[in-house]
Formats: structure tokens, C-alpha cells, sequence
């Protein structure tokens, strides 16, 4: 059996690899992609953490965690579309003023 | 067995999200996302959460990188976007913050959790009691959790009330 441990190790690495991306990228879209990983690092966590507990509420919480990530993306994804409708462009250095 | 398992789908999974992050362009970002997303499902199944693996693909895999493929396509964005066209500073700084943040966690992870196990029953219990991960999930979902499961569906009717009124073409800026 893999100890606590590793996991806890591993899903700070992805989450480390996307909070990097997150402040890297400059294309909206990879950022949303690197939120994604961020979110899937914390559920392996809460997984880990529901086993070595022997608790199903971490399953359960994983449940919640993704549907605020599907309705996240399908409401960050609307919000990039209407921006790339006004600017022409997703590239987050451009995007710099609250109101066209 | 389990253990030689999560090592490979662990190496794997660093490796698609470290190509995903630094991958050039969007459409091969999404794509190695996707691998990921099926590591994870790996990982669920071998930490017991047969339920939540499933979901995992069909959801994630399935739903939202279909949603996000679907976006770049739409958008035209799929052409390689030059990093880091103007802070080039900006590289060096995240980097080394995230390697920070690495740092703090695996501390934090290394002090607090390494010595000794939690728990002393195992989950099997739980599930065989209820019949089956799917049972047993739902069995929490259905009583304790009645209430968080009622709002989320709030939040995704907002949700998509929402991306509707967002991406909908206003008529009027248009015929201007």
C-alpha cells in the first residue's frame, strides 16, 4: 500500500505545475486548463485523505469540488468568448482595462 | 502491485501536466490535459473511489475538455502563442514562487503526516456495509449531504443562465 505520503507529495507537485502555469501562460484559455489541474490535484488529496481516514466524505467532496469546476469553466469559458468578440485577442497582457 | 501502479501513472501524470504547461500550443495543451485527467482516474480506482474515477472521466475527460477544445477551435486560437511576449521577467519569478510553494507544502506534508498512519479502520468497511463505493457515496450524498447537493444544483442552473447571457451575441452593437 502507497503511503499517505506520496500522494500528498504528488498533489503538491500538479498543483505546483499549475499554480507555475497559471502565472506563466499568457493565453486564457491555458490558464483555465492550469485551474483545472489545480482543482484535479486538491481532489487526489481530499481521495488520499478519504482512505487513510476511512471516511466516504472526501468521495463526496470531490463530487462538489467537480461540479463547481464544470460550472466554472463553462462560465469562464463564456466570459473569454465574449472578450475575444470586443478585443480580438485572449493573450492576458492585452486584456489590461475593466471596461472597452 | 499498487505500489509499482501509482508509480508509473504518477510519472506519467507528471510528465502530460509538464507538457501541458509548457507547451506552446493550445490544442496540445488540451490534449495532454486529457491524459492527465485519465491518470487521475487511475489513481482514484487504485485509492478505492471507483465512483469518483468514473465520473472523473466522463466528466472531466469527457464534458469539460470537450467544452475547452471546442472554445480554442471556435476561438482560432490553436496557432503556437509566443511565451512570454513582453514580461520575460515573469518566466523566472513564477518559477521560482511555485518551487517555493513546492517547498512549503512538502514541509508542511513531511512534518505533519509522515510519521505514523492516520486512521485505524479501513474504508472497506464502510463500502461493503453499503453494498458498494456507489452506494456508500451516495448514501452520504443523499442524507448528511442533502442540502450541498440541492445548492450545487442552484449553481449550475446560475451557471448556465449564465454562460448564456455572457456569450450571446448582442443584435443591436451588431447592426450599428
Amino acid at each position: 500500500m502507497v503511503p499517505l505520503s506520496h500522494y500528498l507529495v504528488l498533489s503538491a507537485i500538479l498543483f505546483t505545475l499549475g499554480v507555475i502555469g497559471v502565472v506563466v501562460r499568457r493565453n486564457a484559455i491555458v490558464i483555465f486548463m492550469c485551474i483545472e489541474l489545480m482543482l484535479n490535484a486538491v481532489n487526489l488529496s481530499f481521495i488520499a485523505m478519504a482512505r487513510n481516514l476511512a471516511s466516504i466524505e472526501g468521495q463526496v467532496i470531490v463530487l462538489f469540488v467537480m461540479t463547481v469546476a464544470a460550472a466554472e469553466a463553462a462560465v469562464g469559458l463564456a466570459i473569454i468568448v465574449s472578450i475575444y468578440r470586443t478585443r480580438e485577442t485572449i493573450n492576458v497582457d492585452e486584456i489590461n482595462l475593466l471596461k472597452w | 502491485m499498487e505500489g509499482i501502479v501509482f508509480y508509473i501513472i504518477a510519472i506519467i501524470t507528471i510528465i502530460a501536466s509538464l507538457r501541458m504547461v509548457m507547451g506552446r500550443n493550445a490544442v496540445h495543451s488540451a490534449i495532454w490535459l486529457v491524459l492527465v485527467f485519465f491518470c487521475f482516474g487511475g489513481f482514484y480506482v487504485i485509492l478505492q473511489a471507483e465512483f469518483v474515477a468514473a465520473v472523473q472521466v466522463i466528466v472531466y475527460a469527457g464534458a469539460i475538455m470537450v467544452l475547452f477544445l471546442f472554445v480554442i477551435m471556435l476561438l482560432r486560437v490553436d496557432r503556437a502563442e509566443e511565451l512570454l511576449s513582453r514580461h520575460r521577467i515573469q518566466r523566472w519569478v513564477g518559477v521560482i514562487l511555485g518551487i517555493a510553494l513546492l517547498s512549503g507544502i512538502g514541509v508542511t506534508v513531511m512534518v505533519n503526516i509522515l510519521p505514523g498512519q492516520l486512521g485505524s479502520k479501513s474504508l472497506e468497511e464502510t463500502v461493503i456495509k453499503a453494498g458498494g463505493n456507489t452506494q456508500a457515496v451516495a448514501e452520504a450524498l443523499f442524507t448528511d449531504y442533502l442540502l450541498p447537493f440541492e445548492a450545487t444544483s442552484v449553481l449550475l442552473l446560475a451557471a448556465i443562465v449564465g454562460a448564456v447571457v455572457l456569450a450571446k451575441q448582442k443584435r443591436e452593437e451588431k447592426e450599428d
